[in-house]
């Protein structure tokens, strides 16, 4: 797919066109509502979880992030600064090696990463990092 | 020496948050078999003293996109190349398989590419084509197309680690002149020439860019832009277009004779087909 | 079905009962967003692989729901354990309906 820099621009500004209009509460909702979707409204601590991603990606179109958390039944990667901050969702099934995952992924602009872990005894758990995009000034 | 150390510390002041610089002591181990990023310099490239691979120009999780066959996206479009060399097409039904029936008997061709054949510079997407067309009696491939690139690919991947190692006198000398004419000409709104980013500049940033010095041992190569495997001719109509100059034609003279140029001035380079880049 | 789609599976040949090993996959596919416009201005519609499951002897190992923000020619590295001899069933879902699979057999040593 031709994910050229003027398309990831249009994906980047096309979130800020939807933060402007609806204001930025609205914005922010979106990953609290995929979060709310995700836990049921339970509350969610910090730490317990492990994420993994560069300070500053090179590319926003192939990021590489890794995500842990012992003790998960499933982990959410959030994009907040997405247009649709949802990425994927690992869930573990009974051969699962490790409660782990990693995968590649698309960031608009520069943005928290964050993941949400659904523990075995129905708690859940947190951890985040930003990730600057550098778009490229020449990229040919 | 002295310009290495500037050049270093002006990318340290452009961006502390640590980019690398071509000029840090990285090495290149892909499936854990050592590739040279760096060799002296050819004599006729008056204004350098090494070559560096592109790949040094790049950040850490790039780079380590290259050190694994498994790990390089490339290799998914390397193995539609090895489906593609076996697949017959054409009049004559055969494949590429018919008469290369060993894909590896290719090594040592990528390094010489590309090279003078009774008088005509041909590179290895003309290679390829002239055997769809005279031998396979079918349709020749779009010249930077994904079939193309997919078996380009693949048939470079057989010479890596070998060194660059292109003729520049006797038949070549003509196409040679050309491309460093070429390299050196400005065109474009922007009225630049390949020299002043990637012969004056590299290791400096081009706002988020690291300029690297351009060399092509690499491709085709994946870039994680448009993820998908790009020939050097594309590349080269990428960079004339950010300089608002009217491309030239994949595949025309004129793009043959720059890479012939451009890959002679990587001589002593590794072959890295297929890289990994931004 | 997509075009061009072509799944790879790293999985070591052999592992001792109950060790931990790990696996990466990657699979050719644009992931097309449904964001993005084409050139008359219409957006192209999306086109995803909305599911990646890897299964061992029946027993699942994960189950991955995956959005656009997916990069394209999606990558997946996680860990398994392997009780015992058998095959890997891995099985990727695409948004138009089609259903890439494969396998891979590994060995107690």
């Amino acid at each position: 797919m031709d994910f050229t820099r003027r398309n990831i621009l249009a994906l980047g500004s096309g979130a800020f066109a939807v933060a402007t209009f609806a204001g930025l509460p609205a914005f922010a909702s979106k990953t609290d509502d995929a979060i709310a979707a995700f836990t049921g409204g339970a509350d969610v601590s910090d730490g317990g979880v492990v994420m993994t991603a560069p300070e500053i990606a090179e590319n926003g179109n192939t990021v590489p992030v890794a995500v842990s958390a012992p003790g998960a039944v499933s982990i959410m990667v959030l994009a907040t600064g997405n247009p649709t901050p949802a990425v994927a969702t690992f869930n573990f099934g009974p051969l699962a090696g490790a409660r782990s995952g990693s995968t590649r992924i698309r960031l608009a602009k520069t943005q928290d990463v964050i993941a949400i872990a659904k523990m075995e005894d129905g708690t859940f758990r947190r951890a985040g990092a930003t990730v600057k995009v550098t778009i490229g000034g020449c990229g040919g | 020496m002295e310009f290495k150390t500037l050049l270093t510390s002006v990318a340290i002041v452009a961006f502390s948050a640590g980019v690398v610089s071509a000029q840090e002591d990285a090495t290149l181990a892909i499936e854990g078999e050592v590739i040279s990023t760096s060799a002296k310099a050819p004599a006729f490239a008056d204004n350098l003293d090494t070559v560096y691979s592109g790949w040094l120009f790049r950040k850490n999780e790039t780079r380590a996109l290259q050190t694994d066959d498994f790990d390089n996206p490339a290799f998914v479009f390397v193995d539609q190349g090895i489906d593609l060399f076996e697949k017959v097409d054409g009049t004559e039904g055969k494949a590429c398989a018919s008469c290369h029936e060993d894909v590896e008997d290719f090594a040592g061709l990528r390094p010489t590419m590309p090279r003078v054949e009774d008088g005509t510079l041909v590179t290895m997407e003309n290679l390829v084509n002239e055997c769809r067309t005279e031998r396979m009696g079918a349709e020749p491939w779009k010249y930077s197309g994904g079939q193309m690139t997919s078996v380009t690919a693949l048939i470079g991947l057989q010479s890596r680690g070998m060194s660059v190692n292109v003729a520049v006198d006797g038949d070549a000398a003509p196409f040679f002149d050309r491309g460093k004419e070429l390299y050196y000409q400005r065109v474009g709104q922007l009225d630049m020439a390949c020299s002043n980013c990637h012969e004056d500049n590299y290791g400096t940033m081009i706002r988020a860019d690291h300029l690297s010095q351009g060399n092509i041992n690499g491709f085709p190569t994946y870039r994680l832009k448009n993820a998908k495997l790009n020939s050097a001719h594309a590349r080269f109509k990428g960079c004339m277009k950010n300089i608002r100059a009217t491309p030239f034609k994949e595949g025309g003279d004129e793009f043959k004779a720059l890479e012939l140029y451009l890959a002679a001035r990587g001589n002593g380079l590794s072959v890295e087909t297929p890289s990994v880049r931004n | 079905m997509a075009k061009g789609v072509k799944p790879r599976v790293k999985v070591p040949k052999t592992a001792a009962a109950g060790d931990v090993i790990t696996i990466k996959t990657l699979i050719s596919h644009k992931m097309e967003s449904g964001v993005r416009k084409d050139g008359d201005g219409n957006v192209i519609p999306r086109s995803i692989i909305n599911r990646f499951v890897a299964d061992f002897n029946g027993q699942n190992v994960i189950d991955v729901t995956l959005e656009p923000a997916i990069s394209t020619n999606p990558y997946f590295q996680f860990d398994a354990m392997v009780p015992e001899a058998g095959e890997f069933k891995f099985t990727w879902y695409d948004d138009d309906g089609s259903v890439y699979e494969t396998s891979k057999k590994i060995k107690i040593a």
